[in-house]
């Protein structure tokens, strides 16, 4: 068999893999540890991975200090949740026309989209903060949500996109023959066709934006009561002596929420991700 | 096709009207505003002058070469970082060994969370006096005493590209693992059948075949890294001493912090320059790659 192995590619495998998992999960190990453990225990020198009085302590006290955790998380999946609304609201239509109609300058608008996820928020923070204030949107949700929802648009658009130019043309020439209107038939015909990909772009959409929602918070927004997570966090994190175990334990209990859903939806999380990778 | 049969169709650009407005308002807009900006003297006060070059004469003349070099060497470091242990990565995951399916899902949390959090995670990994890092690194021996990782410019420049490489390594690793299942089976079997190995099968056929994606995903991870924000700004806010300010940082602390939204607009237009290049190089290459493919097919 072409998958046989001996037993020394195995172990080199195994091995690989290890140190691979290794490095990329020390630290949720570690930050698991060090939420345990006592606070005295956590300045002793040397560095000890287990030590004594190891308790669930830090998960009662972290409320008190921090305790508008359950709203930052809250806020947290406000945020990436209206975010993924809108950009669906806008890459819907958009990745239909660019996947059905053959209409002027639509090679170069589509060039124009795809620039725009080169370009990051940060490049362009002081205009959008001009603009955030001049519609009188600084320090709300929505000055969160619309820069959010801005820069996912491009790959949503992309993702979707390729996915429709797969669907037969002949079924929405069946409808217009029907008599069915345009929009009728993207309500009716596409739209429940393309629900399996409107599904991997609103997963991809909802993991980006909540994992990259520090930068247009900390700038835009002053209201403890709106932060995210990160920013929330943050604050925190910024005091002159950190409480390394209640930080580490209300870091965990941040994201357990959203590795839960990623253990659900990995299927769908990882075909978003690496669309365009294969070859049709 | 009879849907399009209109001389003069209107119904595609009444589609894309939701996507352009926002794109506009968001990013078309701030662009331009920000190219005008770098010309003026904007900043906190009500009033702004226009001042020619200004803004960038004063950038270059204080050190801003440096900065672009310290940027493109971060960024080149991190990347090649992320691809060598993407291909690797990839190569072992592939591979069909008991627990492959598990493996996989393990790799993706650095990329699920929010950045943030896990860059507080390593702050704490980076301590001196407690971290694990430190901790480990003298009980094997290698450093005698307590190493304060943030403090030193080298080891802070190495620090926070380390970090990087931790959260850009997932969708790496995803992203070739899923090339390479692209694969047909049926080139495999062929050089299999006739003797090739497990390396040479790797080396002269995968290898080759997951290379336009290889290089996609180069560019698009050095777009990535060279807008990294996050990582240093919390681990280091560009410092010690501006040894991991990055032409982001740099426009950043400009900017924001010290209220010099003229020149911090300057630098934001380098590195729009900057991006455009990348830009083209990337179109460039997916147009070649798809041109290749139909010559192929």
């Amino acid at each position: 068999m072409i998958n046989k192995y001996r037993w020394w590619e195995m172990l080199l495998i195994y091995c690989g893999i290890t140190l691979l998992l290794i490095f990329l999960l020390a630290p949720f190990v570690e930050a698991f540890v060090v939420s345990l453990r006592p606070i005295q225990a956590l300045r002793s020198i040397p560095y000890r991975f287990i030590t004594e009085n190891m308790s669930f302590d830090a998960y009662h006290s972290m409320w008190k200090s921090v305790p508008l955790l359950w709203l930052y998380m809250f806020n947290s999946f406000m945020i990436a949740a209206a975010v993924t609304f809108f950009a669906l609201i806008a890459v819907i239509p958009a990745a239909y026309a660019f996947a059905r109609f053959e209409f002027k300058g639509r090679d170069g608008l589509l060039t124009a989209f795809l620039a725009i996820n080169m370009v990051s928020g940060a490049v362009l923070l002081i205009p959008l903060y001009k603009v955030m204030k001049q519609l009188g949107l600084l320090n709300t949700y929505f000055a969160m949500i619309a820069p959010g929802a801005a820069f996912s648009i491009p790959t949503g658009i992309w993702l979707l996109r390729s996915y429709l130019l797969k669907i037969p043309k002949e079924l929405e020439e069946a409808a217009w023959a029907d008599g069915a209107s345009r929009l009728y038939t993207l309500r009716r015909v596409i739209l429940p066709i393309a629900m399996p990909g409107i599904v991997v772009v609103a997963i991809a959409t909802f993991i980006g934006a909540y994992a990259q929602q520090f930068l247009f918070a900390l700038t835009f927004n002053s209201v403890n009561e709106l932060n995210p997570l990160p920013v929330g966090m943050f604050q925190f994190f910024g005091r002159q002596t950190i409480v390394w175990n209640e930080l580490m334990a209300a870091s965990l209990v941040g994201i357990l929420p959203v590795l839960i859903v990623y253990i659900f939806l990995q299927k769908y999380i990882v075909a978003g991700l690496t669309a365009g990778a294969v070859k049709e | 096709m009879a849907v399009t049969a209109r001389k003069t169709d209107y119904f595609p650009y009444l589609l894309l009207i939701p996507a352009l407005v926002v794109t506009i308002i968001i990013v078309a807009w701030p662009v331009i505003e920000t190219v005008r900006l770098s010309f003026t003297d904007a900043s906190l006060k009500p009033t702004e002058n226009f001042v020619g070059l200004h803004n960038y004469q004063r950038m270059f003349a204080r050190k801003f070469p440096e900065t672009i070099m310290r940027t493109f060497y971060w960024m080149g470091l991190s990347v090649s970082l992320k691809i060598i242990l993407g291909v690797a990565g990839a190569a072992l995951l592939n591979s069909a060994v008991p627990g492959r399916n598990l493996f996989r899902v393990l790799v993706m949390p650095p990329w699920i969370v929010p950045i943030a959090i896990g860059v507080f995670i390593w702050s704490w990994m980076y301590n001196g006096q407690f971290g694990m890092i430190s901790g480990l690194l003298q009980r094997f021996g290698l450093i005698s005493e307590p190493m304060e990782f943030l403090a030193y410019r080298q080891s802070a420049f190495l620090s926070t590209i380390v970090t990087d490489v931790w959260v850009g390594t997932p969708l790496v690793t995803v992203y070739l693992l899923a090339a390479m299942q692209g694969i047909r089976s049926d080139l495999l079997e062929a050089a299999w059948v006739d003797g090739a190995g497990r390396f040479y099968r790797f080396r002269r056929i995968t290898l080759p075949l997951i290379m336009p994606s290889i290089a996609t995903m180069s560019l698009l991870s050095a777009i990535w890294t060279f807008n990294s924000f996050d990582i240093i700004w919390i681990l280091t806010e560009g410092g010690p001493r501006n040894a991991t300010t990055t032409m982001i940082i740099d426009t950043y602390k400009t900017a924001i912090s010290r209220f010099k939204y003229g020149e911090g607009s300057a630098r934001a237009v380098m590195i729009v320059l900057f991006l455009s290049l990348f830009a083209g190089f990337y179109f460039l290459m997916i147009s070649r790659i798809a041109k290749k493919e139909v010559g192929n097919d």
